[in-house]
């Protein structure tokens, strides 16, 4: 599958870094072949958020409850800053995303990287929601009526 | 006068250990897999996480193990593991109407737009025991339907477009948050929602159903209950933009209940809210069968039940605190009781001797 623009908005990329499995993510990053050095700027470290949902659904925020997440920021040898953030306590991931997004900021990596290591990711993702869509859409409920017979 | 108060650290220890051992069991079967008790007792997670106010699978996987499925114990050990992480912010609020649905049903609507979804539900169950389930028969997977699906409509904007729902208020600014400043009464719906959304499930349940019995008046609809997963965004001030972070997955319902008006309102449908971590159908009935109930004095109704005092639910809702205060009277009360001890004998002594007196007093007048 390929994607709508090559290379993609940074915060889309960065949406689909934070949901990738760790494992996935160091496999495919693994077949471009990249060792960039780079120096930490913060983390990784986990941590915690607040969720917030609204009141009603639509009303004014409140808090739900705290997730874990882990965050990381990185600078490149050219200056280039990159930042993650995921859910979840695996800074490796978030070390390795950090690192993905500061490269990224080179249109031309960021090409190939969205090509070699972004798309496959999102294609995944992508498929898991169809087939969950799928099958909660065959637990829909087809009403029908019947005939009760009395006007016959 | 001496009082023992030391002895116990070698009793303790091997307590410990004597726990380790039973929690590990028959070591001829193989020990349980975070992976399992993530995957196969799914809903205990969501209740951990949910009660525990803490959204990490594998970290309530981990509690439930460690607490023998002792599910308050859990809950216990997952509070206290958050107070070790710093808290870098907050989300976004998150947009349940974005949700990827994995289960919606209206109790209004028949045909309402995205259609019932049953998803993977208990109900039309038999509750029959399944023996098959004793062994590790092949399970098929979902079925799938492939043709289109149409957006799923909240509940709330089908009514909403008539008016006979009241619309959610929109406020700015900052909602109170129960973990970071004290409890003081009455507490703001945003807050009494947060505190809700980890109460404890046996608690609100009996309290919810108390609703429906009569003690609060309430005719509740379950307009809508929505499951599925919901996108997080966190502001990076860094990046000047929200980022997407991952993904949870919330229970919500909207419960409808029917509202004569008021002297500000006119007639007109009302809700109660609620919204849990994880799939939890029973807890979010429960929690917005409350909030409906705790609103009475915003909506000018007669606060003549336990459900509809704030006080009384919130601060009773938290199974944490409820179970230390409850299991704190275990612990050793020597001094205390032997104090309590020396007061009782003091007032038995003058009892008695009050006995003793009238006794003399009666016999003398006898003689």
């Amino acid at each position: 599958m390929s994607l709508d623009i090559i290379p993609l908005p940074r915060r889309d990329r960065m949406a689909i870094l934070a949901r990738s499995n760790g494992g996935r993510l160091r496999d495919l990053w693994s077949t471009l072949g990249l060792d960039p050095a780079y120096k930490s700027v913060r983390g990784p470290e986990s941590g915690l958020v607040m969720l917030r949902g609204r009141v009603g659904g639509t009303g004014e925020a409140f808090n739900v409850g705290e997730a874990t997440i882990t965050r990381a920021s990185i600078k490149l040898e050219d200056g280039s800053i990159g930042h993650a953030m995921a859910l979840g306590r695996d800074v490796e991931k978030a070390r390795l995303s950090a690192v993905i997004d500061a490269l990224c900021q080179d249109t031309a990596m960021a090409a190939r990287i969205d090509a070699a290591l972004i798309a496959p990711i999102k294609s995944e993702l992508d498929a898991a929601d169809e087939e969950r869509r799928q099958e909660t859409a065959a637990t829909r409920v087809d009403f029908f009526t019947m005939v009760r017979g009395e006007d016959q | 006068m001496y009082v023992a108060v030391k002895g116990g650290e070698a009793a303790i220890d091997n307590a410990h250990r004597l726990l380790a051992d039973r929690r590990r069991g028959d070591r001829s079967v193989p020990a349980l897999t975070l992976e399992q008790i993530a995957g196969q007792l799914a809903l205990g997670v969501d209740r951990v996480m949910s009660e525990g106010s803490l959204y990490d699978r594998r970290l309530a996987a981990l509690a439930i193990k460690q607490a023998r499925g002792d599910m308050i114990e859990a809950i216990f050990l997952l509070r206290a593991y958050r107070t070790t992480l710093p808290r870098f912010g907050h989300s976004e609020p998150i947009d349940t109407g974005a949700m990827l649905v994995e289960r919606r049903i209206s109790a209004c609507y028949k045909d309402l737009p995205g259609g019932q979804l049953l998803g993977p539900t208990f109900d039309y169950t038999h509750r029959l025991l399944d023996e098959e389930l004793d062994g590790d028969p092949t399970i098929e997977a979902g079925d799938k339907r492939t043709d289109p699906q149409e957006p799923v409509t909240r509940i709330a904007d089908i009514l909403g477009a008539e008016g006979l729902i009241e619309e959610d208020e929109t406020a700015f600014g900052e909602p109170g948050d129960i973990t970071q400043t004290p409890v003081e009464f009455p507490l703001s719906r945003a807050m009494r929602l947060q505190s809700l959304s980890r109460g404890d499930e046996g608690f609100l349940l009996a309290l919810g159903y108390s609703t429906q019995r009569g003690y609060a008046r309430s005719h509740p609809f379950a307009g809508e209950i929505r499951i599925g997963e919901v996108e997080v965004e966190i502001f990076m001030p860094e990046l000047g933009f929200a980022v997407p972070v991952g993904r949870v997955q919330l229970t919500e319902c909207q419960m409808v209940n029917q509202f004569k008006g008021s002297a500000k309102a006119p007639p007109q449908f009302t809700r109660g809210y609620g919204l849990v971590f994880g799939q939890s159908e029973r807890k979010v009935m429960a929690m917005a069968l409350c909030d409906r109930a705790l609103r009475a004095e915003e909506l000018g109704e007669d606060i003549v039940a336990p459900a509809q005092d704030q006080e009384f639910v919130l601060s009773h809702c938290d199974n944490v605190q409820a179970t230390g205060f409850v299991e704190h009277l275990k612990l050793p009360h020597y001094v205390d009781f032997q104090s309590e001890l020396g007061l009782v004998r003091t007032m038995r002594a003058e009892h008695d001797q009050v006995a003793n007196d009238v006794a003399f007093e009666a016999k003398e007048a006898a003689e």
